[in-house]
């Protein structure tokens, strides 16, 4: 399948990586600061605490996997990223920059470095597709007139979608369209990070696979970084190099880390801690069992 | 950590708490409302908005609600007419009819039932849509993408009401007089000299003035607290539809309260300056 790269300038690096190549670059990333740093960070909305002295390093280049059960805080985690949430407490460090201490100017700077591509894509109802990549470029004054028409239609051709689509308006789509003109408008700042908030979740398995290898792609032409929140183990398996499992806080016995896997995607299946052989297995045993004594109770 | 997401507000509340966490909730409400007033006030004179942006709103506040607000001016000046007829056909006064219906329409009915229109057709489609924005995340996609949305969402929005309420309170006014003076002088056979003479000696330039000075309030009002129920909807349908009710009925009370403080003070300001004619109205 042919995603259009041909257009952009780095399109003769988009081949597949050689195990070399890849190693270097997994070498590379680890020695270095990592790009984005969440420090011993909690967030409480109202009397309900979702995440608790969480720290997680991504490194650049990276591509990691955020899962776990749904309501563990995995979008929670990703809005935290790019400061769409605050903190109740601990510190988001994105490049060296602590995201807390950043005058209004210099945080929309550093938004503008991520890319973030919603769970519904959340595309803007009013304006057309055109509108809708074009809309970041416009705002920030990065280009306008013919090259930005150029870039408008690029941005499509990259995520595979015809050009007769940029009149029609976000109602007129598919699921699988929405999310990849999601991509192209979070691909429209050129950004260093890429945070995917379940990208795959309720499309069919082949356009599932479809925003997988967009994913790579998106890694493999940009080189920027990657944050995936999925519940989809063929997501993980497909872009993950690196999985980061949070866990309920609700169900964690007190002094337990919320985070209770960060490593590579092959080892998870065997891993000592049983919650996450079940997750991955995606066997209920344990939970039902708490289901029915809740039930009792 | 159960003790985590254990909701103390539900079980084991007493009445007491109930009343304290609600009474909190409510000033937190209304500082969340200054806050946000604050900001739009700030961002209006920090960036000028996008022309692109502004068209859009005018076209959706001000053009669209040109019939509605037509129709209502036209029926309350008809009514009005139908109402006070018998009334003042008793006291052999119908010739003074065009001096109250005008004049209820200038000072009073035309502002209030303009403003209460736009609420109704404007305040909720906007509470609505940005509700909808904001359970969509769309919201959050204009923050990701550097752009502030009170800015770019709220200002214009504000611009819109601010701007063009006057102009549909003067349309209401307008037909409202001419409805109330078909139905007078053509059906009710009030002789139409007479009508016309005696509204000109009792309205005048500054009654007008008054009415639409008052809307001026009444559509930043409008626009401030849709915008902001807007802002703070609750997921699902049941939120968004939640937040565009409740836009409209603060939008109604803010309406009718604002009424009430400018009346006394414009009558405060009247009187102070003319105090011999404080009493002919």
């Amino acid at each position: 399948m042919s995603w259009g790269y041909e257009t952009d300038a780095a399109a003769e690096d988009a081949v597949d990586e050689s195990p070399a190549a890849k190693a270097a670059r997994l070498a590379a990333m680890t020695s270095d600061a990592p790009i984005i740093w969440i420090d011993n960070l909690s967030i409480q909305f109202r009397r309900q605490c979702v995440l608790r002295d969480v720290t997680i390093k991504i490194h650049r280049g990276e591509t990691v996997c955020v899962i776990g059960e749904s309501g563990c805080g995995k979008t929670v985690l990703l809005k935290l990223m790019i400061a769409l949430l605050r903190p109740t407490a601990g510190r988001v460090v994105f490049d060296g920059l602590d995201l807390a201490k950043l005058s209004r100017h210099d945080l929309n700077e550093t938004r503008l470095r991520f890319g973030f591509v919603f769970q519904m894509a959340a595309l803007f109802d009013s304006l057309t597709i055109y509108d809708n990549i074009a809309f970041g470029p416009r705002q920030h004054n990065r280009c306008t007139g013919p090259e930005l028409k150029r870039l408008v239609a690029d941005r499509l051709q990259e995520v595979g979608l015809p050009l007769g689509l940029e009149q029609k308006k976000p109602a007129e789509l598919s699921g699988g369209q929405r999310k990849r003109v999601g991509l192209a408008r979070a691909l429209a700042l050129n950004p260093e990070v890429m945070l995917y908030d379940e990208p795959t979740t309720g499309l069919d398995p082949i356009m599932s696979d479809v925003i997988n290898e967009l994913i790579l792609q998106t890694r493999r032409v940009k080189k920027t970084t990657g944050v995936v929140v999925t519940h989809d183990l063929k997501t993980v398996s497909k872009v993950a190099e690196r999985v980061i499992m949070l866990y309920p806080l609700g169900r964690l016995k007190p002094g337990e880390p919320q985070v209770i896997y960060d490593g590579p995607p092959a080892e998870m299946h065997d891993h000592p801690d049983g919650r996450v052989r079940q997750f991955v297995r995606g066997e209920a045993g344990e939970r039902l069992r708490e289901l029915a004594s809740q039930r009792e109770s | 950590m159960a003790t985590a997401t254990t909701n103390l507000g539900e079980a084991g509340a007493g009445p007491v708490q109930r009343l304290g966490e609600q009474v909190f909730e409510a000033i937190a409400e209304i500082g969340d409302m200054a806050h946000f007033t604050a900001l739009t006030f700030t961002w209006l004179v920090r960036k000028r908005p996008n022309p692109g942006v502004l068209t859009p709103n005018f076209y959706a506040i001000g053009v669209s609600s040109v019939p509605v607000v037509w129709i209502t001016g036209t029926f309350i000046g008809m009514v009005l007419a139908v109402q006070a007829h018998s009334q003042f056909a008793l006291m052999g006064l119908e010739t003074r009819l065009g001096s109250v219906i005008n004049i209820s329409l200038v000072k009073e009915l035309g502002p209030v039932l303009a403003a209460t229109m736009l609420a109704g057709r404007v305040g909720s489609s906007m509470s609505a849509e940005l509700g909808t924005m904001r359970v969509t995340e769309q919201i959050d996609a204009l923050v990701a993408l550097g752009t502030n949305p009170v800015h770019y969402l709220v200002v214009p929005r504000f611009l819109a009401c601010f701007l063009l309420i006057p102009l549909l309170t003067l349309m209401a006014d307008f037909m409202g007089v001419i409805g109330g003076a078909v139905v007078s002088t053509q059906l009710m056979g009030v002789d139409s000299f007479a009508y016309w003479q005696h509204s000109r000696e009792y309205v005048g330039g500054l009654d007008l003035f008054a009415g639409v000075f008052k809307s001026y309030f009444f559509g930043g009002a409008i626009a401030l607290i849709s915008c902001h129920r807007g802002f703070n909807s609750r997921a699902g349908a049941e939120g968004v539809g939640r937040a565009a009710t409740e836009a409209f009925v603060y939008s109604f009370i803010a309406i009718l309260f604002l009424d009430f403080t400018i009346g006394i003070a414009w009558n405060s300001v009247y009187n102070a300056i003319w105090p011999q004619t404080a009493n002919l109205l």
